[in-house]
C-alpha cells in the first residue's frame, strides 16, 4: 500500500515537470518529436532507477548525522550532510558515464537509441531533484527508494511524451508569430499543469470530507443557537 | 566605460536581451520558475547564480589547459558543486528561513544549464577576465527575468513587493482593495510561473522580428 501510494504520488501528484519544474531545460529542448523524446524519456527513467537507490545508501550510511555509527561508536558523532550535494552529482555523473560503457558494450542497439541522451542526463535536474527530494522527505527504506526513482521517471516520461506528440500537431496551428515555438510551448506547459493540479484530490480526498463533517457540526451549534435567541425573544415578547 | 572595452561590454549587455540565458538560449529554467513566488526569494536567487556563475566561469577558464576533455564533466561538476556548498551554507547561517524556502532548489543551481551552457561555450575557449564577464553577463540576464517574473506573481498574487503591501490591506479594505479589487491567488500557483515566461517571451519577440521562430 504505502509503495502503491508513493507510485502514483511521484507520478501524477508531484510530477516533476508539472509541479516542481525539474528537467526542464532538456524538456524544452528535445521535445520536438515523439521518437526522440521516447529515446530520452527512457534513458531517463533508466539513470533514476540507479542513481536514486544509490544515493538512498550514500547517504544513509555516510552523509546523515551520526550515519557513520557502523563503523564504530567513536565515528557516530559525525555529521557529513553538508557533502551531500557533491557526493550525489559526482555519483550520478560516474553511473551515467558507467551506464554508458556497459550500455555500449553489451546492447549496441540500445545504445544506438538512447547513447547520445545519455552525456544529458548527467546534467538533467530532474536526475539531481530526484535525489535531493529523496532526501529531504526522508524516504525510509532502499525498497521505496528503488520506486520513488522508476515512478518519478515514469512521471518525466509521461510529460515529456505528452509535450511531444502536442508539439508535432500545434505545426498545424495559426499560432501568433512571436509565440510560435518557444513561447508557445511553455503557455501549453503551463495549462497541463494545472490540468496535473486536479491530480492533488486523489490521496487527499478522505481528508476532505472529515472537514466537510467538522463545518456541518459547526452551522448546526450555529442554527441551535439562533432558534434559542429567538426562543428567548419570544420568551420575553 | 574606460574599464572595459566594447567587446568586452557586449559581454554583459547582450545576454540582457537579445541573448537572454532563459527566453532566448532557453537554459536554466528548472530554478528560474519554481521559486519566483516570491519577489524576495527571486532575488536571493539571482544573487546566488550570480556569485556561482562569475566565480565558476573564472575558475573553469583558469584551468580549461588542463582539464582532460574525456572527464570535463565531471570536473566542471565538482567546481559548481563546491561554489554551491558554500552558497548553501552561508545561507544557512544568515538567512535560514529562506533557505527553507529555496529549499532543494539551491542545490539544483549544481545542474542548472545556463552554468553548464556557459562553461561548454565560452569559458572552456576564453581567457579569465572575459569568462568571468560573460559570466556576470548572463547570471544578469538570468536575474533580469526571474526579478520580472516574481515582480509580478506577487503583485497580483498577494499584493505585495518584498513583504510590503503595497496594495493596501485585504482584511482591512484599505488601498485599491476598497474599490472592490481581489488578490488573484492562483497567480501564487505553479503553473501561472510557466505562463509569465510565455507572455514575457511573446513581448520580447513582438519588439524584436528577427527572433521569431519558423514553426
Amino acid at each position: 500500500m504505502e509503495h502503491l501510494e508513493l507510485f502514483f504520488k511521484a507520478i501524477f501528484i508531484d510530477n516533476m515537470v508539472f509541479a516542481t519544474f525539474l528537467g526542464m531545460c532538456s524538456y524544452l529542448a528535445v521535445s520536438k518529436k515523439v521518437s526522440t523524446a521516447v529515446g530520452l524519456g527512457v534513458a531517463v527513467i533508466f539513470v533514476m532507477a540507479i542513481t536514486v537507490p544509490l544515493n538512498w545508501l550514500l547517504d544513509t550510511y555516510i552523509l546523515k548525522d551520526g550515519a557513520l555509527a557502523w563503523l564504530g561508536p567513536e565515528y557516530a558523532v559525525y555529521d557529513l550532510s553538508f557533502l551531500s550535494f557533491i557526493m550525489f552529482i559526482a555519483t550520478i555523473a560516474t553511473m551515467v558515464q558507467l551506464v554508458e560503457i556497459i550500455v555500449e558494450k553489451f546492447s549496441p542497439s540500445l545504445y544506438n537509441s538512447l547513447g547520445i541522451f545519455l552525456p544529458l542526463i548527467a546534467v538533467n535536474c530532474a536526475i539531481l531533484g530526484g535525489s535531493l527530494f529523496m532526501q529531504s522527505r526522508e524516504i525510509q527504506t532502499v525498497g521505496l527508494a528503488l520506486n520513488y526513482g522508476i515512478s518519478s521517471g515514469i512521471g518525466w516520461f509521461l510529460a515529456i511524451l505528452a509535450i511531444a506528440a502536442i508539439r508535432e500537431k500545434i505545426r498545424y496551428s495559426n499560432v501568433p508569430a512571436p509565440l510560435r515555438g518557444l513561447g508557445i510551448t511553455f503557455i501549453i506547459t503551463g495549462l497541463m499543469a494545472i490540468g496535473f493540479m486536479s491530480f492533488g484530490g486523489m490521496l487527499t480526498g478522505g481528508e476532505e470530507e472529515v472537514a466537510k463533517e467538522t463545518e456541518t457540526v459547526q452551522i448546526e451549534a450555529v442554527k441551535e443557537a439562533i432558534d434559542i435567541a429567538n426562543n428567548e425573544k419570544e420568551i420575553h415578547e | 566605460m574606460g574599464l572595459l572595452s566594447k567587446k568586452d561590454l557586449k559581454l554583459i549587455t547582450d545576454p540582457l536581451a537579445d541573448n537572454n540565458p532563459i527566453t532566448i538560449q532557453v537554459l536554466g529554467i528548472c530554478s528560474a520558475l519554481a521559486i519566483t513566488a516570491e519577489l524576495k526569494a527571486s532575488i536571493v536567487m539571482s544573487v546566488a547564480v550570480l556569485f556561482v556563475m562569475g566565480l565558476g566561469n573564472l575558475t573553469i577558464s583558469l584551468m580549461r589547459n588542463i582539464i582532460p576533455s574525456k572527464i570535463r564533466i565531471i570536473a566542471q561538476l565538482i567546481v559548481v558543486a563546491t561554489l554551491v556548498i558554500i552558497v548553501d551554507l552561508v545561507l544557512k547561517a544568515f538567512a535560514y528561513e529562506l533557505s527553507k524556502t529555496l529549499s532543494v532548489f539551491v542545490g539544483l543551481i549544481i545542474t542548472n544549464c545556463i552554468i553548464m551552457g556557459r562553461f561548454e561555450a565560452f569559458a572552456l575557449a576564453n581567457g579569465p577576465l572575459r569568462s568571468f564577464i560573460d559570466g556576470i553577463g548572463n547570471a544578469l540576464g538570468y536575474a533580469l527575468i526571474l526579478i520580472i517574473v516574481g515582480f509580478f506573481r506577487e503583485l497580483l498574487g498577494s499584493g505585495s513587493l518584498l513583504g510590503f503591501k503595497v496594495l493596501g490591506d485585504s482584511i482591512e479594505k484599505t488601498g485599491v482593495y476598497a474599490y472592490g479589487y481581489e488578490n488573484n491567488g492562483f497567480m501564487l500557483l505553479a503553473p501561472m510561473a510557466l505562463i509569465t515566461v510565455g507572455i514575457i517571451i511573446w513581448v520580447q519577440r513582438s519588439r524584436n522580428e528577427a527572433l521569431i521562430e519558423d514553426n
